[in-house]
């Protein structure tokens, strides 16, 4: 007879082992899901895991994918640690783009060196804004965030939808529904030239290693630590809870604007409705995946930004649908709280109670 | 046949990961014996129980009920052959009448006839003097009362052996007398009884025999009448363990703190609102506040401890008002508290040693500009565990891995190492091994004679007489008066456990204080 019982103690091993055991059964159900799909699954699973990082220019693809992604994800971070279920990282995202973008509009006069600063700003704040509002609503009336932010989700798509095809639509853009391109200053620069690549992935990796630093060294990321393992405690300890999480609001709506004002200003150059396909929510398998670690988040922002290039290459090499991206990222999630089980619990084989000695 | 064996454990072995919760235990309880079962807490004696009960089988041994050896099934088969148990936590229905919660253990046969199970349930109950009525709603009855539903439930189903678990911790004195005039009629009757406690002077006073355990094993039977509650404490603690501290008398220093008509009105259901609470503590005595569980003392000590916020000028230390500051605000002003739930509150069950120091100690210096001084909080958990004598692997275990006596040595030391002004403590000792009583005891007592006061909030009556200058009561949210530990006697405290006690204007404190 099999039966989960409790460990005593939490498996560290578990814990970076899970992520790994994870990616292994969503490759082998990959193999099964290309083989009832009738094609050749070895070669399926080379088009959408090797094949995209064959050259240098996927390389810098990847880096591209994987900067709004770490952005995301190191601000979710600050809330999940601190046990707050925002999923609205989609909708911070969204109005981040949206208010860079009318900034850049704005200033497309203008050349200074001060633009894109500006720009990039006015993503952070809108950003942050909309994510302190599901804030609001939680501390203030005690209102779900899981349910208040994926609704902002949807308000903060609708609203982006609106503005490209009125305020902000370009009026020499044929009735697409785009802006305008922006000017020359309200553009990130390249890191590497002739790639799409920006120093947006510099901002990912940054923000990254400062949420590790704030959880590792900060008195701060302690408190938002104990709020999440342990309200009471906080409030013993005196901890402002209200102030923490929104805090936490704040700091994963400003990070995730910033990623959807470097979308706009880096390899777009306009606003455009598919400005993300689903950032926002990858991100929360990336913090998971990453063990809500510094390390542990860029390699799966890396793995993830990754099933982005794999799908895309597999629409093109094998005529298989764009959903195959979200079959693998929702495979490989599911995996994972599956091992994550083995953390706190582990398989013993039980003999029926008749047996009469115990077992060592 | 007054030397039949009714239930006879031998050898009786239980294993959970990571320890050995029986060891080859060995039982035997007569027919219309009071036997005790004794052992501190983590002793084994729960699992012990659990498997007379039939809750949980055990990985070895053998079980022989009226001289037949058995497998029991689960809690329904152990209730079918005459084995009743009542449980520390009650397990009754609020919304139901007493007649219902019955109803529902018995077969549904014997559940279908009301009015002839209502005169059942009157016959029994006033056959052993505790008297309820059937139809009443068990929200309106009182602790005393709802465990009398529970003894009178196991009754009916003709129980001859009834386990109790720790009966008592929930009873005023008065109420206990009750209990055990029912028991003793009882076991005349032929009942068995298996009583778990680890009052050693309620033992005595009530059980024929006593089985000691001690980390999963029985380390003596005896005669608990004859032998002193010292020999009984040996028996549960080993040779090693100091059984008491000696506190000497001290001499209270200046006012400290004063509460002054501290009223709160709780938004929590299951809560207790506080009543008018006025008091005053001085720098250097230890006050005491005994009282059934749930009867306010929660509320006062969050109320202390800034959690809940009373009005600025209802609470006064050193003549500051501070009834409405926040718990970081008076940690600054000296004020540490020991709050009743060690894990999950006074401590962080997930996290380390050294994080739980940083959790209440940020104030002494371990942190800087917002950074955490990490070796500074190390070395302070690591004073923590030496002075304190804190049995852990290491400073990094986590706070779920201590026992519970070395977890409140840890957060005793934690609070006392800040040298706090006051120190307000809920049950500090509450399910905690001797040993780590008497070093817990021994560190409030040495708060004390450096000059602070310290409130103890407890249950047990024997620490408070031990330990308190001054003491008193509370019930339904009302402070009794504190008065010399000299001038109150067992009885009286009882009593005002149970609410009896004048009512305590600001007339009557020993305190003047101006007129708003």
């Amino acid at each position: 007879m099999l039966s989960l019982e409790r460990r005593a103690v939490d498996s560290r091993a578990m814990q970076w082992a899970s992520p790994l055991l994870a990616l292994l059964l969503t490759v082998i159900t990959g193999l099964f899901m290309f083989m009832a799909l009738g094609k050749d699954p070895v070669e399926g699973l080379t088009f959408f895991f090797l094949t995209p990082l064959s050259d240098s220019h996927g390389w810098a693809e990847l880096g591209l994918k994987m900067a709004p992604l770490l952005l995301c994800a190191a601000g979710l971070t600050v809330c999940y640690r601190a046990k707050i279920w925002n999923i609205g990282a989609e909708g911070h995202f969204l109005m981040g783009s949206l208010w860079a973008s009318v900034a850049a509009l704005q200033l497309s006069a203008q050349s200074g060196f001060w633009v894109l600063p500006v720009v990039l700003l006015a993503g952070i704040i809108a950003g942050a804004l909309w994510a302190l509002l599901a804030g609001v609503l939680k501390t203030q009336f005690h209102c779900n965030e899981i349910l208040t932010t994926i609704m902002l989700n949807y308000i903060a798509l609708n609203l982006l939808l609106y503005a490209v095809h009125g305020p902000l639509k370009d009026p020499y853009g044929f009735g697409f529904p785009q802006s305008e391109m922006f000017a020359a200053a309200a553009l990130l620069p390249k890191l590497i030239p002739d790639t799409r690549l920006h120093i947006g992935l510099l901002f990912g990796l940054l923000a990254a290693v400062a949420v590790g630093v704030l959880f590792a060294r900060t008195f701060i990321g302690f408190q938002l630590k104990v709020l999440g393992q342990d309200e009471r405690a906080a409030a013993f300890a005196g901890f402002p809870a209200k102030r923490l999480t929104l805090l936490a609001f704040i700091l994963a709506g400003g990070l995730a604007g910033l990623a959807g004002a470097s979308e706009v200003t880096g390899p777009l150059g306009q606003l455009v409705p598919q400005v993300s396909p689903g950032y926002g929510y990858t991100a929360i398998i990336v913090v998971f995946l990453g063990r809500m670690q510094a390390v542990g988040i860029i390699l799966a922002a890396a793995l993830l930004a990754l099933t982005f290039m794999g799908g895309e290459m597999l629409q093109i090499a094998m005529n298989l649908p764009k959903a195959i991206t979200g079959l693998f990222q929702g495979l490989l999630l599911f995996y994972l709280l599956t091992c994550d089980a083995f953390i706190h619990y582990r398989i013993r084989f039980r003999r029926a109670p008749a047996a009469s000695a115990g077992e060592a | 046949m007054a030397t039949a064996e009714r239930l006879r454990l031998e050898n009786i072995v239980k294993e959970y990961p990571g320890c050995r919760a029986n060891d080859g235990v060995h039982l035997s309880v007569q027919a219309g014996e009071i036997h005790a079962l004794l052992g501190e807490n983590g002793a084994g004696k729960s699992t012990l129980m659990k498997i007379i009960y039939g809750v949980i089988q055990p990985d070895a041994g053998t079980l022989t009920w009226n001289g037949h050896p058995l497998t029991l099934q689960g809690p329904a088969h152990a209730r079918e052959l005459g084995i009743g148990m009542v449980f520390q936590h009650f397990s009754l229905f609020e919304t139901l009448t007493v007649a219902e919660n019955i109803a529902l253990s018995l077969p549904a046969a014997q559940a279908r006839d009301r009015s002839k199970l209502d005169a059942r349930i009157r016959e029994v109950s006033e056959h052993y003097g505790m008297a309820l009525d059937p139809r009443r709603f068990v929200n309106t009855l009182s602790i005393g009362e709802r465990q009398r539903v529970e003894i009178v439930r196991c009754l009916i189903q003709d129980s001859s052996l009834l386990i109790l678990d720790e009966p008592t911790s929930v009873l005023t004195p008065q109420e206990v007398q009750v209990l055990f005039r029912t028991l003793r009629q009882l076991s005349q009757e032929g009942c068995s009884i298996l009583f778990i406690s680890h009052k050693l002077q309620e033992v005595r006073d009530l059980c024929h025999r006593a089985t000691v355990l001690r980390q999963g094993r029985v380390t003596g039977e005896c005669n608990p009448g004859e032998i002193t509650t010292d020999d009984i404490a040996r028996m549960m603690v080993g040779n090693e363990t100091p059984l008491s501290t000696q506190v000497d008398p001290s001499e209270p220093g200046e006012l400290l703190l004063q509460a002054d008509n501290l009223s709160y009105q709780t938004r929590d259901p299951f809560g207790t609102s506080l009543d008018n609470i006025s008091m005053t503590l001085r720098a250097g005595e230890i006050v005491g506040i005994a009282g059934v569980a749930g009867n306010g003392q929660d509320e006062l000590l969050r109320a202390l401890s800034g959690e809940i916020k009373v009005g600025n000028s209802n609470l006064q230390l050193n003549g500051m008002n501070i009834g409405d500051t926040g718990p970081a605000v008076r940690r600054n002003l000296g004020v540490a508290v020991v709050p009743e739930e060690r894990l999950g509150r006074g401590a962080v069950p997930s996290m380390s040693l050294v994080d739980n120091s940083l959790l209440t100690a940020y104030g002494q210096g371990l942190t800087g500009k917002g950074w955490v001084a990490l070796g500074k909080v190390r070395e302070y958990a690591s004073r923590v565990v030496e002075q304190f004598g804190v049995r852990t692997a290491s400073i990094d275990s986590q706070a779920t891995s201590l026992s519970g006596g070395n977890l409140q040595k840890f957060i005793i030391g934690r609070e006392a190492l800040q040298q706090p002004k006051l120190l307000v403590a809920s049950h500090p000792t509450w399910g905690v091994d001797v040993g780590s009583a008497v070093a817990i005891h021994e560190a409030l007592v040495k708060l004390r004679d450096d000059g602070a006061a310290v409130l103890l909030i407890s249950e047990d009556l024997d620490e408070l007489f031990q330990l308190c200058g001054r003491m008193g009561a509370i019930c339904a949210g009302k402070l009794s008066p504190l008065v010399p530990t000299g001038e109150l006697t067992i009885e009286k405290l009882g009593q005002w456990m149970a609410g009896d006690f004048p009512a305590t204007d600001t007339a009557t404190l020993e305190t003047h204080h101006a007129v708003a």
